[in-house]
């Protein structure tokens, strides 16, 4: 286990180096003259001297990427004669665009997205695993098929598709909602929830179809097993064997994919976030994008990343975790 | 030689009785057949855009300042947006221009770029699922670490990471191709990988090494056929995923640019309008969500079809 562990740490870090290097090389290494896409449009060439200067662009390539990964790792000053800017450890950039570190402009996105991610996340575990067990229950019957069909649609429809419709029909058509606009949990709990109530359910919807036909596979398989055939033998009421026996086996992969996504949907939400004009890392990401400024989509490009790689691996030990007869190696 | 003697001994009096099985079973599947209606339906119609728009009467680029009403914020006069005998569909708030004519140019985009990412998919995935499954141990280690990367990596946001660097010259629909392609090979090239790692060791593969072919040969002639049901359906089910990534980059405004018209851009101008102008948001809408899910079923259907024991979408008995 400590083995796995360590190889398992070993091969992160890798993986993370790799990245890091592959977002230098599209980002500063790859465009012919990234300081105008740094500073962004309507640059002259004064600013875009003391910006290759700054930025340390005149340095060979070499010693630039060592002060990217410097950067990361230990922080670093941009500094051009008098005017410095520090970026502390992790440095992921500097937005001259926005006169602040990359980090802090994602610090402050970070709890919309955390909302966001959240609630989404209770809301597709509930709807999807109860409509899957409803459905491995009545399997072949009205209502399997039923929830069958809504999955697939579910899942087919695009997620601004889907929003957009329940936008419609909730703010639209029949006016139980407003537009939301985001208000800190801190600020005002009900309105936070409230505003939130949309996104939630878009995203929950798309997500919930892939769970409920993972649960119903799963307890099909699980409910075809010898094990819940003794129990049944036995007498055991069929709702203790549903939700205490077969629900364990059921229940391995849906935590699994949950960290994978929870991870991923933090700061890929980037359509439910442009959609519903959420001020999270997806929107950031397309806003940033469109304006040009490189080492913030640099930033989180490599946040993304990262965010991937640890959720991939906390989903891999979660496993180890949740279903004891998984040996690590 | 030995190895042509071999295959098509093996392939050759099974082969037409197949097609035609496959072909019953797909037939007989309603909801396969209603998709491949409307599938053929709406890439008929992209095709033959121009003639329709003609036929119509109007064109996409043209201000219609006279069909809306100023006062209500350039909202088209008429119900439904504005449709009726000239403008089919209505036509766009604010400008005016014929919906119904950049609704087909978006189905025109769509197709084109969902098409055009599939082959960059396939030549991808297949080359480097077919380097890995016969390439030797070092090759395989090596891309079997690249396809897990490629697909656990976020598509999207790679995509606009890499269309925020690229000048806004280079022709959009190519580079869309080429962007979602790169990212979205993965899934093929795993397919691919496993299908070879089972296919190399029967008989007539171990015939054909024995016999001399080199191996590039084996790939082609011996393994390729072997796994082109899988690969087919699950290029069909590429497609509407493909047509979902175009959609959601041209939406999030990175996608193809203005004058061009794609369904995903429609609707970002359409958010604000959903209030004011229903139809402005249905039409781009319900175009999308109904050729996903065509090209969707569609997709399924054939899968059920070439492999009646997989598991299907739309879930079955087990």
């Amino acid at each position: 286990m400590t083995r796995y562990l360590l190889r398992r740490f070993a091969s992160t870090v890798v993986l993370l180096l790799v990245m890091v290097a592959f977002v230098y090389v599209i980002f500063y290494a790859l465009p012919a003259n990234p300081a105008v896409l740094v500073c962004g449009k309507g640059c002259g060439g004064g600013q875009l001297a003391a910006i290759d200067h700054k930025l340390g662009l005149d340095q060979p390539e070499y010693v630039q990427f060592w002060h990217f990964l410097e950067g990361i790792f230990v922080g670093r000053d941009y500094s051009s004669g008098p005017d410095v800017s520090h970026c502390a450890a992790p440095c992921l950039g500097f937005s001259f665009q926005n006169d602040q570190p990359v980090l802090s402009l994602i610090g402050q996105r970070l709890p919309v997205s955390l909302s966001l991610t959240t609630g989404a996340m209770v809301l597709w575990l509930v709807i999807g695993v109860s409509a899957g067990v409803l459905s491995a229950l009545r399997v072949g019957r009205f209502t399997d098929r039923a929830v069958t069909a809504v999955s697939v649609l579910a899942f087919g429809a695009p997620i601004f598709v889907s929003g957009m419709l329940l936008l419609m029909l909730f703010c639209g058509y029949l006016h139980w909602l407003d537009f939301p606009v985001y208000v800190p949990l801190t600020d005002d709990p009900a309105a936070w929830a409230k505003n939130l109530l949309l996104p939630w359910f878009t995203l929950a919807i798309a997500q919930a179809a892939v769970y409920a036909r993972l649960t119903r596979t799963g307890m099909l398989e699980t409910l075809s097993e010898d094990h819940i055939l003794t129990f049944r033998a036995y007498g055991l009421r069929e709702r203790r064997i549903v939700g205490r026996h077969a629900m364990r086996g059921t229940l391995t992969p849906i935590i699994t994919l949950s960290a994978y996504d929870f991870g991923y949907i933090l700061v890929g939400a980037m359509l439910t976030e442009t959609l519903f004009g959420l001020p999270g890392l997806g929107q950031l990401i397309v806003q940033s994008s469109n304006n040009v400024d490189l080492p913030v989509v640099a930033g989180l490009t490599l946040v993304a990343g990262a965010a991937i790689v640890v959720a991939n691996t906390a989903a891999d030990l979660l496993y180890a975790v949740v279903d004891r007869r998984v040996v690590l190696t | 030689m030995t190895a042509e003697l071999i295959t098509e001994a093996g392939a050759a009096p099974e082969a037409p009785a197949r097609g035609r099985q496959v072909r019953r079973r797909l037939y007989a599947d309603r909801m396969a057949m209603a998709g491949l209606v409307i599938a053929v339906v709406m890439v008929v119609a992209a095709l033959a855009a121009p003639l329709l728009v003609h036929l119509e009467g109007q064109d996409a680029t043209t201000y219609h300042p006279e069909l809306l009403d100023s006062a209500r914020g350039g909202v088209p006069r008429g119900s439904f947006g504005g449709a009726g005998g000239a403008h089919w569909l209505g036509v766009e708030p604010t400008t005016g221009r014929d919906l119904f004519a950049r609704a087909l140019g978006g189905a025109r985009i769509s197709f084109l770029v969902a098409f055009g990412t599939l082959i960059v998919q396939i030549l991808l995935g297949v080359g480097i699922g077919l380097a890995a499954g016969l390439g030797g141990k070092v090759a395989d280690a090596f891309l079997g670490r690249l396809i897990d990367l490629a697909i656990s990596f976020p598509q999207l946001i790679f995509a606009i990471a890499l269309l925020a660097i690229v000048p806004g010259t280079f022709p959009r629909p190519i580079l869309l191709m080429m962007v979602i392609g790169l990212f979205g090979w993965g899934g093929t090239a795993r397919l691919v990988r496993g299908q070879v790692l089972s296919l190399r060791t029967r008989d007539y593969v171990s015939a054909a090494r024995l016999s001399g072919a080199s191996r590039t040969r084996i790939a082609l002639r011996e393994i390729l056929p072997g796994i082109s049901a899988p690969l087919v359906t699950y290029a069909a089910l590429l497609l509407p995923n493909n047509m979902i990534s175009e959609a959601g980059l041209s939406f999030l405004g990175i996608g193809v640019r203005p004058p061009a018209s794609s369904w995903g851009q429609m609707l970002s101008t359409a958010t604000t309008w959903f209030q004011a102008d229903p139809t402005y948001v249905l039409v781009p809408g319900l175009l999308l969500l109904v050729n996903v899910l065509a090209f969707t079923v569609l997709a399924d259907g054939l899968r059920t079809a070439l492999d009646p024991k997989a598991p299907s979408l739309r879930g079955g008995r087990r």
